[in-house]
């Protein structure tokens, strides 16, 4: 069971469920497109020592469904941006869709993020990397959740790679900690593949990241 | 009492109702006769529909239904919780389907309004029969190298100042002011527009509080700000039209506009376009120039339909 905060971004409603109790820095969790937050706890994440938390974005979960869309991923910045402004200092995890906001608060806000990790999910490839022809539809506004202009709009985003290493550089530039970023993801888009072997950047398994990143 | 802001020349619409755009009102404005063509005339960024309350009486005298609408967050319209391009791309759509089904339609874009339409004009060509943009092509200026840590450097500047303003926009709203006041802060960014012209706008651009006059723009909204879009992609576009299309460009230099110039677009200029550039006048041209601007659009679409 979880106990939901809500947080207001703009005049969406966001909703943050404390998923565990714990004791240090929390472990904030970023869901895949069209997830929300899994009040389940599974493994490796129960060897976490710190509260873990889960942000339903906008449009997913428990938080606001927009009317007539309008999505981008800077904004669902703006949503992981609300949590750390409750929460403070925070590791990250991202999934999928989850892990490329993970790598913009961590370029963002790199002096409140001790470590994001980036793993599969859905949602990890964006759109295209390149101007591509754009579908101008509408879908019918209703107020479901996940909405579905999240999942048309998050689920073609633009991800050019000289985007993404920008924050990567935001965030090992800051100096706070060794290796702010690390890839566990087994798929690696072209963003994800550049943003995996870019100085800085650490790769390897979900349960050695966390310990890691516990001990800071 | 509302004080009475005269400007010569200056018409309020004929017509005024609202489009549903998926849960977002549209506020529609429309000058001259219902049984005319239409033409279709899309207003900037932070501007609103009747920003053309000069321009447009102009347009419908020479035989234009002229239709404008506030995109979602400004003027008359909704503020939505999200903004996008690809939003207003789609809000639009909804305006056209709503006032001429499929039908090609003649279309008038400024700045921002240019951009979009030359977006929707590649995603949707069978909306357009002719395709007016003025001074809204964007442009990056190819500025000497910048070190890609500089690049980064900026980027933070910018991420931070706009997370800053996303704490601070919840339940936020605008400075009120006077008229003259509101109109001096507009005049920031359009310093070559007169100072009666701006107060007028206030008047139909902003409301009147019981603690002074407010922009209707939604608070949230921004200039600038960040993201992977790259202003050029709209070249790549505007290079694939087949509509007939003038291109508009200015020379003077002003806080709003991208400075584009004959030389930065000229390779990707559409088979069947033409290029007008004064040197000398401003990013507002059809304000600047209402009459020069009609009837430059008036010709044009006169020769292309």
């Amino acid at each position: 069971m979880s106990t939901v905060t809500r947080l207001a971004h703009n005049r969406v409603s966001l909703a943050l469920h404390l998923l565990r109790e714990g004791e240090g820095r929390p472990l904030l969790l970023l869901h895949g497109l069209g997830e929300s937050s899994d009040p389940v706890v599974s493994s490796p994440l129960p060897a976490w020592p710190g509260p873990i938390h889960g942000l339903d974005f906008t449009g997913h979960g428990e938080s606001t469904v927009p009317a007539g869309g309008g999505y981008t991923t800077e904004i669902l910045l703006g949503d992981a941006d609300a949590a750390i402004e409750h929460l403070g200092e925070v590791t990250v995890l991202g999934r999928g869709l989850g892990g490329y906001v993970a790598l913009l608060l961590a370029g963002a806000r790199p002096d409140r993020v001790r470590g994001a990790i980036i793993d599969d999910g859905p949602g990890l490839s964006g759109g295209p990397i390149e101007p591509a022809s754009t579908a101008v539809m509408s879908l019918g506004g209703d107020g479901i959740s996940p909405d579905p202009y999240a999942l048309l709009e998050l689920g073609r985003d633009l991800r050019p790679v000289d985007y993404a290493l920008d924050f990567v550089r935001l965030a090992t530039e800051a100096g706070a900690i060794v290796e702010p970023i690390t890839v566990v993801a087994q798929f690696r888009p072209p963003w994800l593949a550049a943003v995996a072997t870019a100085p800085g950047v650490g790769t390897g398994e979900l349960d050695a990241a966390l310990e890691r990143y516990a001990r800071l | 009492m509302i004080e009475e802001h005269a400007f010569p020349g200056a018409v309020a619409p004929a017509r005024a109702y609202r489009v549903d755009a998926d849960g977002v009102g549209i506020a529609v404005h429309e000058w001259g006769s219902e049984s005319d063509p239409v033409l279709m005339l899309v207003h900037g960024g932070a501007d609103f529909a009747r920003t053309f309350d000069v321009l447009a009486p102009k347009l419908a005298a020479a035989g234009w239904r002229v239709v404008a609408w506030d995109q979602r967050g400004h003027g008359d319209s909704d503020h939505a919780h999200l903004y996008s391009f690809d939003a207003d791309l789609r809000d639009a759509a909804t305006v056209f389907d709503r006032v001429a089904g499929r039908s090609r339609v003649a279309v008038v874009g400024h700045s921002k309004g240019g951009a979009i339409m030359t977006a929707l004009a590649d995603a949707h060509p069978f909306r357009f029969g002719a395709f007016v943009n003025l001074d809204g092509i964007p442009y990056r200026r190819p500025g000497p190298d910048v070190p890609e840590h500089q690049r980064a450097g900026a980027l933070g500047t910018e991420l931070a100042s706009w997370l800053a303003h996303r704490r601070r926009t919840a339940g936020g709203q605008r400075r009120p002011g006077t008229i003259a006041e509101l109109a001096a802060r507009r005049g920031m960014m359009n310093p070559r527009l007169p100072v009666e012209w701006l107060e007028y706008l206030v008047t139909v651009g902003g409301r009147h509080d019981s603690d002074g006059w407010r922009w209707k723009l939604d608070p949230s909204m921004r200039l600038g700000g960040f993201g992977p879009w790259r202003p050029e992609w709209a070249l790549f576009r505007l290079a694939g039209l087949a509509v007939p299309f003038l291109g508009v460009l200015v020379g003077a230099e002003e806080p709003m506009g991208w400075g584009t110039r004959p030389e930065h677009v000229s390779q990707y200029l559409p088979r069947r376009s033409r290029l007008e550039f004064f040197e000398d006048l401003g990013h507002f041209v059809h304000i600047e120039q209402p009459d020069m601007i009609s009837e430059l659009i008036v010709d044009f679409l006169g020769a292309a339909l």
